[in-house]
């Protein structure tokens, strides 16, 4: 679900602007540092952990990570915009790299522990010794992911916003001869993509509890071959790629072997770039003129 | 007001290393439908893109009711009372006629709803097809969509690259009679860029010819049709 998340992100700004941003997987990175640092913020200042706690985390995390999504745009994207293909994408990787190096130099190497928030579980079912549970973090995770997925469709199918960045996706020059700011269209395109990452970060920290300043490369390649799968530039696509990714991980782990499962995950890269490279909800570019 | 709604003044144009325009003025009165016809290549598009300022002018100035729009963003050119109905339409494949329709009128903050039915009772059929993909329109009617489209700011002025394009001659009257009736129902000037000169020229007030980025003659529409070197050149002898 979290890489499904992430992955929405990916496909959106692939969406629109036709580029593959590399440093998305480090804005999530950067939304989990800034979840962690609301956190403990929130708790130094006496705000005990609760839902409405939780709810301010989730809104001050977004705010900023969302800043961050802008200011990436600001520097690295929009000088490049109108060269060649490449370049962008060149300096997402530069992105990439300074997003890491700078969260690793301003919170250090090391990994950081939370302890869990959202404590407890219910027992589906137990059987021969075995326990079939479902912990409220992973309802959270699912509700949460579901909530903001549901806003964000209804985003990009109903309001004059989705449909300004649905336009720049199809042609950006006819657009602006439309009045579309597509500047800032595109700046916001970036800054709700931002905005998904860190809802993503602070997910991740919260189910699994450690974080580090390397979190964002694995879980950024693994969210890029879910919205590979999924057929890129499709949302729905985006969610079902990262439900299956991260299926077919947890099935892998559990019937071969744990260390292989990044293994597993990228072959379904490789055999779905091979051989269905519009991936599973893909559209084929087939278009009256 | 004073002075033309639309005048370009010496405007030159570059298209990478080529000289697209070159000091090319004209000017569109209030009320009046203007013509420009050319060869292929002559920069006729190129002269129409350069008033949405993509590209910008190089050298000259463009005023638009009387306020000097050169070096604007495109953007904000559009929003200021100037819409385009562009070579080759460019609707918005993979939206529904009617997201076609409402993006015209979003960004300059119309109210959509009398616009819309404005543009539902000249053009009928996108009406009838307003839930349908755009895409999937007939090329006739994928030109009414994009008239439809740039008419729903609420132009003073509206730009048309070649409408008659590509199109069945039955369709082509269809269009230049739509743009007659706006012109005579609402005012609304219009500078059409035609290949097909002689509807064009019978439709127009006034027109220009345009060679290889030169504007070559200018007159009223009856005149330059009487013209031997128009004959010649656009009217097949």
């Amino acid at each position: 679900m979290i890489y499904g998340l992430i992955a929405v992100g990916y496909t959106m700004v692939y969406g629109i602007i036709g580029m593959i941003n590399f440093a998305h997987g480090d804005v999530f990175m950067v939304g989990a540092f800034l979840a962690l640092i609301s956190i403990l913020a929130l708790g130094a200042g006496g705000i005990a952990a609760g839902p409405a706690a939780l709810l301010l985390v989730l809104l001050l995390t977004v705010a900023f990570t969302a800043l961050y999504g802008w200011t990436v745009e600001r520097l690295a994207y929009r000088p490049l915009r109108g060269s060649f293909r490449l370049a962008p994408l060149i300096s997402a990787i530069g992105m990439s790299i300074v997003l890491q190096n700078y969260v690793q130099i301003a919170q250090g190497a090391r990994v950081k522990p939370l302890e869990p928030l959202v404590p407890g579980g219910i027992t589906l079912l137990t059987e021969a010794g075995f326990a079939a549970q479902l912990s409220y973090m992973q309802m959270l995770i699912v509700a949460v992911t579901l909530g903001v997925l549901a806003v964000f469709t209804w985003l990009v199918t109903r309001t004059p916003l989705g449909r300004a960045m649905r336009a720049c996706e199809q042609d950006r020059r006819m657009a602006s001869l439309l009045g579309i700011d597509t500047d800032r269209t595109i700046s916001l395109t970036f800054v709700i993509g931002a905005g998904l990452a860190a809802v993503a970060g602070m997910m991740y920290l919260l189910r699994y509890g450690v974080i580090d300043f390397y979190i964002g490369f694995l879980a950024g390649v693994k969210a890029f071959t879910a919205a590979v799968l999924g057929g890129i530039g499709s949302l729905p696509g985006a969610v079902l790629g990262g439900l299956l990714i991260g299926l077919i991980e947890t099935f892998w782990s559990a019937y071969f072997s744990v260390q292989y499962k990044d293994v597993a995950a990228f072959s379904i890269l490789v055999l779905t770039l091979v051989f269905l490279p519009t991936g599973l909800l893909g559209r084929a570019e087939v278009e009256k003129v | 007001m004073s002075g033309p709604l639309l005048a370009v003044e010496n405007v030159t144009a570059r298209y990478g290393a080529v000289l697209a325009l070159d000091d090319v003025s004209l000017h569109v009165e209030a009320g009046e439908i203007v013509t420009l016809i050319g060869a292929n290549g002559a920069g006729k598009s190129t002269l129409l893109m350069t008033i949405c300022g993509d590209p910008p002018a190089r050298a000259g100035r463009i005023r638009f009711d009387g306020a000097d729009i050169t070096g604007q963003p495109t953007h904000r050119i559009m929003r200021g009372g100037i819409a385009q109905a562009p070579e080759g339409r460019r609707i918005f494949g993979r939206m529904s006629v009617l997201e076609n329709l409402l993006i015209g009128a979003q960004a300059v903050a119309v109210d959509p709803g009398p616009e819309l039915a404005r543009v539902f009772a000249l053009f009928p059929r996108l009406e009838e097809r307003q839930a349908q993909r755009a895409g999937t329109l007939s090329g006739g009617e994928q030109q009414m969509l994009a008239i439809g489209r740039a008419l729903m700011s609420r132009p003073r002025l509206l730009l048309l690259d070649e409408p008659s394009l590509g199109l069945a001659p039955l369709v082509v009257k269809g269009i230049f009679a739509a743009i007659r009736r706006l012109n005579a129902e609402s005012g609304l000037s219009v500078l059409l860029v035609e290949q097909n000169a002689q509807a064009a020229l019978r439709l127009a007030h006034r027109g220009y010819t345009l060679q290889t980025g030169r504007i070559v003659l200018a007159g009223t529409g009856r005149e330059l049709l009487a013209r031997p070197e128009v004959r010649e050149a656009y009217l097949g002898g």
